[in-house]
């Protein structure tokens, strides 16, 4: 049996006074990139942060890597921000620091490495990312949508992290930036073999790089199966969601690439 | 996973061969590279052995290639041996991204490019002060278009502006008022009585605070409160792309945005420095009773037999033009926002600095003026 890297259970989560979530399960297995997919607005971006330990849930309980993820417990926290690299829906980049500073920052909180070296390393990340050497000095206002998506997936990488949270990453690009954004982290993490926990909208994201798809609706995971298997779900929503014409044009690109 | 991660060598005749052992991850790198950089081969050839390698990251795989990079600039023949499938695919990402196109290290800077810097800063701030007067040109050009066609002034904002910059100031600048009132007495009190001149006091706080304080205070606090907050609501639009939004939607925006804030501040402005007039005699007036036995009766009766009434116009005229100067200070930087939220905050503080730095200036060559024409 395949090891379970995140495991949430009975999760419920109030915001607001509005129950986001309530008796959420999900799975994610070590080295798979699992898609999420619901409706704007039903808490993808929510169970993100609760996992990350940024909410606190009101009933239920979420582990990470073996560990019991709790915002209280900043020795467990600190150990699990080791091993896990996030990209937020809007980069979240530090505003006044160069994309290198910005990669480097992991790396200068959770470790002690020489100056030299980490801005080496993190030349490196920003490269495998597929941003330039020269972007590295900008700062992000000098970037466009999607250089700003690869800094920050560069800073996600920064520590060679087990997992990867990835908010919308292909949101506000261009076909082909997406397209390429998708190559890349498939190439990723094929080589460096973490696990991927991918919130998207994107369906030719989904029919190209995920393994699994989790759906939310219903203030809970409905179902999580490979794409091919929620093509046939009976769901209103998720029949609409892979039948409506994206979801029919994202297939038969998708068929087209298999083929040739 | 507890095994040190090491890097030794065995030379056996002209190959050597360089043991790597351990967790090569980014958690052990600065040892790992401290280890490299020693490294030193006699011999011509050298083999990696990757076989000890338990753990392998990108950063390790990049240590591996610098240090294979190094020692074949040093004139050795590297080859790899004994790497798993997971070492040989990260050894090949990682390669793969070119190393050599690094930019090289930022210098100190040198004598011409602070000289550089000088000029760049002259030259912007001439730029600036030609930008803001073209800003002037258009709000006043604006507003005589507006005057026109009174229907197109937004009546609603500019209501909803008066309250915020004026009604909600109130208690602000009436405390501060108040307490600078007392103080000036009581300083003053304590200086004239040695000349037994203490009826003075009333000269002193009402000529004082008519003329110059009340208008000054409510001026700084204005700008502090007020022009502040116009840049930062104007930077954040500006951001959002909703100055851009309203201009393609056909609106204007410094009608929008700038006419209101303005005329509301050049309404609102007046007021508070009268309210901080009474009030600063106020403070005056009690101190003078409390301290010196000068009657709230004495001090009124003083003040209207000795104090002409010029004084009080000389503090009112100055109001409206401070007003406007902070408007347009606070809604002209806020305009200039661009780029990320940082830049609101820059702007801002430059607004506050700018407003409060020409309301001063300004001042000054009130003071003159008045001074020339004798009054
Ligand atoms: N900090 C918050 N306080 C109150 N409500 C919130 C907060 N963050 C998100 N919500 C609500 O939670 C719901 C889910 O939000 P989100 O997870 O961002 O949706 P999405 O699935 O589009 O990412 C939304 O209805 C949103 O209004
Ligand atoms: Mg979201």
């Amino acid at each position: 049996m395949t090891e379970t890297v995140i495991s949430v259970r009975g999760l419920r989560t109030k915001l607001g006074g509005k129950e986001i979530h309530k008796d959420l399960d999900l799975d994610v297995r070590k080295g798979e990139i699992l898609g999420i997919v619901g409706g704007s607005g039903t808490g993808k971006s929510v169970l993100m942060r609760t996992i990350l330990g940024l909410i606190k849930p009101r009933e239920g309980s979420i582990e990470v890597l073996g560990r019991k993820v709790d915002p209280l417990d900043r020795k467990t926290m600190l150990e699990l921000e080791r091993c896990w690299g996030v990209l937020f829906q809007d980069g979240a980049l530090f505003s006044s620091l160069t994309v290198c500073e910005n990669v480097e920052v992991p790396m200068r909180e959770h470790l002690d490495l020489p100056s030299a070296l980490a801005s080496d390393l993190a030349l490196l990340k920003i490269k495998l990312a597929g941003l330039k050497a020269e972007d590295g000095r900008k700062i992000p206002s000098e970037l466009s949508g999607g250089m700003r998506k690869r800094a920050a997936l560069a800073r996600a990488l920064a520590l060679d992290p087990d997992i990867v949270f990835l908010d919308e990453p292909t949101a506000g690009l261009d076909p082909v930036g997406a397209a390429q954004f998708d190559e890349l982290l498939q190439n990723l993490s094929k080589n460096l073999g973490f696990t991927v926990f991918l919130i998207t909208h994107d369906l030719d994201t989904l029919y190209a790089v995920t393994d699994r798809i989790a759906v939310l609706a219903d203030k809970k995971v409905l179902v999580t199966a490979p794409i091919a298997e929620l093509e046939r779900h009976p769901h209103p929503w998720i029949h609409e969601y892979f039948h409506g014409p994206r979801g029919r044009a994202a297939h038969d690109s998708a068929m087209l690439v298999a083929r040739s | 996973m507890t095994a040190k991660a090491q890097v030794s060598v065995s030379e056996e005749g002209e190959t050597a061969r360089v043991r790597l052992a351990g967790p090569w991850t980014v958690a052990a790198a600065a040892d790992l590279d401290g280890q490299l950089k020693k490294l030193r081969l006699k011999s011509k050839r050298a083999t990696l052995d990757l076989s000890g390698i338990d753990a392998i990251d990108t950063a390790g795989a990049w240590l591996i290639r610098q240090a294979a990079k190094t020692l074949v600039e040093g004139g050795v023949s590297v080859a790899f041996a004994g790497a798993d499938r997971q070492a040989s695919a990260l050894l090949e990402t990682v390669g793969a991204v070119d190393q050599d196109s690094n930019p090289p290290r930022k210098e100190p800077p040198s004598f011409e490019e602070m000289l550089a810097r000088l000029g760049f800063h002259t030259a912007f701030a001439i730029r600036e002060a030609r930008n803001f007067l073209g800003f002037f040109g258009l709000t006043i050009e604006t507003f005589a278009a507006t005057a026109l066609r009174p229907v197109r002034f937004r009546f609603t904002s500019f209501v909803f502006h008066l309250e915020a910059v004026g009604l909600n100031a109130l208690p602000i600048v009436g405390l501060i008022s108040f307490l600078i009132g007392v103080v000036m007495a009581y300083q003053g009190a304590s200086q004239l009585r040695f000349f037994g001149a203490e009826i003075f006091v009333v000269d002193l706080v009402a000529i004082s605070v008519l003329r110059e304080i009340g208008i000054l205070l409510t001026a700084i606090v204005v700008a502090g409160r007020s022009g502040s907050a116009f840049t930062a609501q104007i930077g954040t639009m500006k951001l959002r792309e909703e100055v851009d939004a309203m201009r393609t939607l056909g609106l204007d925006p410094v009608e929008v945005l700038v006419l209101p804030r303005i005329a509301a501040l050049v309404v609102a402005l007046p007021i508070l420095c009268f309210f901080s007039d009474i009030l600063g005699l106020l403070g005056g007036m009690l101190m003078a009773w409390v301290n010196l036995d000068i009657s709230p009766q004495a001090f009124i009766t003083r003040v209207q037999d000795r104090i002409p009434i010029r004084h009080f116009w000389v503090g009112m005229t100055k109001a409206p033009v401070f007003a406007a100067m902070i408007g347009l200070v606070g809604c002209y930087q806020g305009l200039r926002v661009k780029g990320d939220a940082g830049s609101v905050g820059r702007l801002t503080t430059r607004s506050v600095v700018q407003s409060i730095f020409l309301v001063i200036v300004a001042d000054a060559i009130f003071s003159i003026f008045f001074n020339l024409i004798n009054i």
